[in-house]
């Protein structure tokens, strides 16, 4: 009984969380669109009973899907915000990677001290910490009115509005990510294998390759999930950061919602986002299962 | 355990109640009230006034068709609101709860009428042009000193906007404006819904849009106020603010708003109260409160935009109801234009022709 409680529960939660709100957009992405409220047809009207349910199966099709399929515009925002979340947890990787081996270098007595200046910025609301960055890259932010006051550049460096304010926005945004969990996969690292390699003739960088490295390879993984799959849809630090010309699907998917008033378009955008985020979440899932095997 | 469940249901129905007996929830947009007048009312009539902003109309349509907005005052512009309420997103408004609409100006009234026939669901809060906006120092050290400030030229000719760049140019992220600008300066009809003369916009602005820094609907008004950007083909009464803000900034930046000489969309925002409004007798007193010749000019000489009140017109300052930029002269007005709604299968072209634009596919 217990363990049907244990299983019951998690599988619970994700269909309410999950697979309800799923199906509901599933649903819309099948309809059409129509000016009324809410504006797609056809609604399903459980008064009518049996009938109704009929009528409304009816009117279903996947019209919206073929619409996907015949214009360009769609594949070019997937794999452009592909592309973005590619390289943004390239650079996640790069800039965090360092920063957690550092962290799990430091003696013991620094790491809270360490550990409280990663998680410290969540205390501020994620919106204001992108906002404040408009403030960092502008024309006339701190940025170019440091560069210009001591004299390295002459006329402001375009950043804002551009595809290097959005890389830059979230791999500060999602830093965090990336480290804790390499951090906690280094943490755990014996030392003593390190030794061993060592004694038996590793210089410090082959030591760090051949040991370290492939036992961080959990956390790596997990972090770069963790950045990967939600700087694919993102749409906050684009539209805040980036310009016009910075093509995501997320502000395509707000553009079908908003603009057009397409509902049903918009609703097909992001079911065939999900299925495309389906694969890395499964393999996230995959490492997860493996290093829990690992550890017991 | 229970009782958490009876202390949260309680706290529920007490949440409630007190919705529909206390307060006025208002849907506006951006910059464009005085401040002062929200605790106003507060004071006058007791009511609690809750105040939300936007800043496209795109963002309060979808909000209305979805339905269960739970406002009971919002803000549309005139042609959205033309669609909407043949969606049946609004309720006709109670004019005998509205004593104060005798003081409406009746040459706006005969205009928003084409949107909304007799008037019966909204009445006018401001109306502007849309036009540019620009740092004149800037633009003359880029263009020299004869620059045409004044004609669509100015964003239009990638000559000119290539020159522009560098010291920043913003527009308007609203294709249902900024489309119908782009024909007038091809010699179309603003107002055109074919399909042939439509694509002629997206060459046209697909050789300025390298040079543009932004679309976007309200950041301008900082950035041209702080002098990020030189250009902005925006709002007539924001670029006002930001002309006044950088006064008060002292900041050497000279802003100055023209409509633009080939012609200027003229626009209208409504008050109009959803359909499903939870307290249609707040909104009405709102209504009514705005209505007041006092206060309406008190808004309009805080937000620089023109109102459809008559009445106001004697409370209004001397920098607002003199600004011919505000309140054009009778030759300015008869050289604007009014722009209906596209019907669905037209928004979409507009829509995907905007992102080709916009993004280069």
């Amino acid at each position: 009984m217990k363990r049907l409680g244990l299983i019951l529960v998690p599988y619970l939660w994700l269909l309410a969380l999950f697979l309800v709100p799923f199906l509901i957009v599933l649903k819309i992405s099948l309809s059409d669109t129509e000016l009324a409220i809410p504006p797609y047809t056809p609604t399903l009207d459980i008064a009518e009973g049996w009938e109704g349910i009929k009528t409304w199966w009816a009117g279903l099709d996947l019209e919206n899907y073929t619409w996907l399929a015949s214009d360009d515009l769609y594949w070019k925002a997937y794999l452009s915000s592909l592309k973005i979340a590619v390289i943004s947890t390239l650079l996640t990787l790069i800039v965090g990677y360092p920063i957690a081996y550092g962290m799990s270098r430091a003696p013991d007595e620094w790491r809270p001290t360490l550990m409280m200046l990663i998680i410290l910025p969540f205390w501020t609301s994620f919106l204001i910490r992108v906002y404040s960055w408009k403030a960092i890259l502008s024309n006339e932010g701190l940025l170019n009115q440091l560069l210009i006051y001591l004299g390295i550049i002459t006329d402001p460096l375009v950043i804002l509005n551009t595809n290097v304010a959005v890389y830059i926005g979230i791999v500060y945004t999602y830093l965090p990510f990336m480290v804790l969990p390499i951090y906690s996969a280094l943490e755990r690292l014996d030392e003593s294998l390190l030794e061993a390699a060592e004694d038996l003739g590793c210089s410090r960088f082959t030591a760090f390759w051949l040991v370290t490295m492939p036992l961080s390879k959990q956390g790596i993984i997990a972090g770069s999930f963790l950045v990967f799959i939600p700087a694919m849809g993102e749409f906050v630090i684009p539209a805040l950061l980036g310009g016009s010309k910075t093509l995501m699907i997320g502000k395509v998917l707000w553009e079908e919602f908003f603009s057009n008033r397409d509902w049903p378009v918009a609703s097909a955008v992001a079911v065939v986002l999900l299925l495309l985020l389906i694969i890395p979440i499964v393999l996230f899932q995959r490492n997860e299962e493996k290093q829990r095997e690992a550890q017991k | 355990m229970k009782k958490t469940w009876v202390t949260l249901g309680a706290a529920l129905a007490l949440g409630a109640t007190a919705a529909t007996a206390e307060e006025v929830r208002v849907y506006n947009w951006s910059d464009y009230i005085d401040e002062d007048l929200l605790s106003q009312f507060e004071e006058e009539t007791g009511i609690d006034l809750i105040y939300d902003v936007f800043d496209s109309n795109e963002v309060l349509e979808t909000k209305m068709l979805a339905g269960g907005s739970g406002y009971d005052v919002v803000v549309p512009t005139a042609s959205f609101m033309e669609r909407q309420i043949t969606a049946g997103v609004f309720q006709t408004l109670d004019k005998s709860k509205l004593p104060n609409i005798d003081n409406l100006w009746d040459v706006i009234a005969e205009r928003t009428a084409q949107f909304d026939p007799d008037n019966a669901y909204s009445i006018n809060y401001m109306w502007g042009t849309t036009g540019m906006g620009v740092n004149v120092e800037k633009v003359k050290e880029a263009l020299g000193d004869d620059a045409a400030i004044d004609s669509l030229a100015l964003i239009f000719d990638p000559a000119n906007m290539e020159k522009l760049a560098s010291c920043g140019v913003h527009i308007l992220d609203a294709p249902d404006e900024v489309v119908p600008a782009a024909l007038t300066y091809l010699g179309e009809d603003p107002n055109s819904h074919d399909p042939e003369v439509l694509a002629k916009v997206e060459p046209l602005m697909s050789a300025i849009s390298p040079y543009v820094q932004k679309f976007h609907s309200s950041e301008y008004i900082n950035a041209i106020a702080n002098g990020d950007i030189c250009v902005a083909f925006g709002w007539s009464g924001d670029i006002l603010q930001a002309r006044d803000r950088a006064d008060e900034a002292d900041n050497g930046v000279e802003i100055v708003y023209n409509a633009p000489k080939e012609g200027a969309l003229m626009w209208f925002d409504q008050l109009a109260i959803p359909a499903d409004a939870p307290n249609p007798e707040g909104a009405h007193k709102f209504l009514n409160f705005m209505l007041d010749a006092k206060n309406m000019a008190a808004a309009s000489n805080y937000v620089y935009y023109a109102n459809g009140n008559k009445a106001s017109q004697e409370f209004l300052e001397e920098d607002v109801i003199g600004d011919p930029a505000i309140y054009p002269t009778e030759e300015a007005m008869a050289n604007t234009y009014v722009k209906g709604a596209y019907p669905s299968k037209v928004q979409r072209v507009v829509t995907r022709m905007w992102t080709a634009i916009k993004s280069g596919t």
